[in-house]
């Protein structure tokens, strides 16, 4: 019964995202602001992941081919395809759920805790809309985070494969241009913006209804990554199946 | 003027007001006071619309609540102010900013003005050497007196506290409570103050309305205070050596 609750009042505050809106001038700045705190602020580790992790994807592959008729270009292929159809989009927004996540679990949940939100409430503000909405816009962006995720784990896959000998130029590229299918760059973007909403609005979910002080904002943040984790999970489930079965 | 009439007020099988009614006055401090739990700040976001009563009615300079339709509650809403008793100041924008909020989200009107009626309040909380420091670069005082500026900055009819000097040393308490209490003259605003702290009782209760487990248990001046036998009154004000001290020099 509190499972169903939580996703009532979920919906319920999905809704009132988009109702009653706060002035454009005031919503803009807002917009600017989260995309500089949670696109913007989101860059540096994700190159920094994407780039070791898409070397590692291509060490592991190149350790694992033992057969001389398997072709070594195989190793730019399997890094092209893991990191395309799945690092970069699926576990890329579970980091994220971390960072982003609880950033903004914890600002949303702070202002819960000292009264802010009330504050707004109190002045006819709709406080959903003035404090969700423009993070959801901002999340949007996320496909050209996971853009860059996927050419840097390409990247780091190519240069760990070149300095640790396991493949030449040419045979890397060579992978990463055998059987390409353009479609499977648009799955993992549908998979993005279905994933930025997820992680826009499950830690929100949890800041703006949280209640006591300090220690729950904590504890907030903590359950809104693990909701978002598996939101992102079961959806990559259901999205993977309609989408490339 | 705001009048409430049987307020009543429960949740689940709690029932924290029991039909409460009152005249809060225009131009006057009114306190409402009481232990804690005896359900001051559930009246007070009853007021505020937080809380839809259960019973009773509210009435704003004579217009029920309950007969107002939407436009006529988001008018009623933009004439309120409100002094969290934690200040509720936004923590990333600055002072200006902070007191220029309500206008800029409630208001048509152009930057500037904006900014000038800003400058004007807090020049009225004395602040205007802080106008650029953060909420968190402020002393306790200096965050209500900013609070204070955000909730009259729209010029409301009726200012809300909840506790404006909890936390606050005696001296720092008394400047928010004349502060609070020359704003209110200034500008004719009902004023409904949530308090348990004695010393701002008698420094601006004009009318005080003592609420004791959900009821109204005593109503009247701080000049009454210490002539009633009322026996609730009398328990909640002299329950320090100090407040019994001071009855016996009084008398």
């Amino acid at each position: 019964m509190n499972f169903l609750h939580h996703i009532g009042a979920y919906l319920l505050m999905l809704r009132m995202v988009f109702i009653k809106p706060t002035k454009r001038k005031v919503m803009q700045r807002l917009i600017f602001q989260d995309i500089q705190d949670l696109i913007i602020g989101s860059l540096g580790i994700v190159a920094f992941l994407s780039f070791f992790v898409g070397g590692v994807v291509a060490i592991q592959t190149a350790l694992n081919i033992e057969s001389p008729l398997i072709p070594k270009s195989l190793v730019g292929f399997a890094t092209r395809q893991s990191v395309i159809l799945e690092f970069a989009p699926t576990f890329m927004c579970i980091i994220l759920a971390g960072k982003v996540g609880s950033f903004i679990t914890s600002s949303i949940g702070t202002m819960r805790v000292t009264e802010q939100i009330d504050a707004l409430e109190v002045m006819g503000i709709n406080s959903v809309n003035y404090l969700v909405f423009p993070k959801i816009i901002a999340m949007l962006l996320l496909p050209i985070v996971i853009n860059i995720s996927m050419f840097l784990g390409i990247l780091g896959g190519y240069i760990a494969s070149l300095y640790g000998g396991f493949s030449s130029t040419a045979d890397f590229i060579e992978g990463i241009q055998m059987d390409f299918k353009p479609f499977h760059v648009v799955y993992a973007f549908i998979k993005t913006l279905v994933f930025a909403m997820v992680l826009a609005t499950i830690p929100a979910y949890q800041g703006y209804y949280m209640k006591g002080g300090a220690l729950e904002v904590g504890k907030a943040a903590t359950v809104a990554f693990v909701w978002t984790s598996i939101v992102i999970i079961v959806l990559n489930y259901i999205i993977t199946q309609l989408l490339l079965t | 003027m705001i009048e409430i009439n049987d307020i009543r007020k429960s949740f689940d099988e709690l029932e924290v007001l029991k039909g409460i009614s009152m005249t809060f006055e225009a131009g006057k401090t009114n306190l409402i006071i009481g232990q804690s739990g005896s359900g001051k700040t559930v009246l007070l976001k009853c007021l505020l619309g937080l809380y839809t009563p259960d019973g009773g009615n509210l009435l704003f300079s004579n217009q029920a609540l309950e007969t107002m339709n939407d436009d006529e509650r988001r008018t009623l809403r933009r004439e309120m102010g409100m002094v969290f008793q934690g200040s509720a100041l936004f923590d990333s924008m600055t002072v200006m900013e902070n007191v220029m909020f309500p206008m800029q989200m409630l208001t048509d009107q152009d930057e500037h003005s904006i900014h000038a009626a800003a400058e004007e309040v807090i020049k009225r909380v004395n602040l205007m050497d802080a106008h650029q420091k953060l909420p968190a670069e402020l002393s306790g005082g200096m965050q209500k007196r900013v609070a204070i500026a955000r909730a009259v900055v729209m010029k409301p009819k009726y200012l809300f506290c909840d506790e404006p000097n909890s936390g606050l040393d005696p001296k720092t308490a008394i400047v928010i409570d004349n502060l609070i209490r020359e704003i209110t003259q200034e500008f004719n605003i009902t004023t409904v103050i949530n308090s348990h702290d004695m010393n701002s009782v008698m420094e601006i209760g004009d009318t005080i309305l003592l609420l004791k487990d959900g009821v109204k248990a005593w109503e009247g001046t701080k000049e009454q205070i210490f002539k009633t036998d009322n026996e609730a009154i009398n328990d909640f004000v002299y329950s320090s050596r100090l407040m019994k001290k001071v009855k016996e020099v009084y008398q």
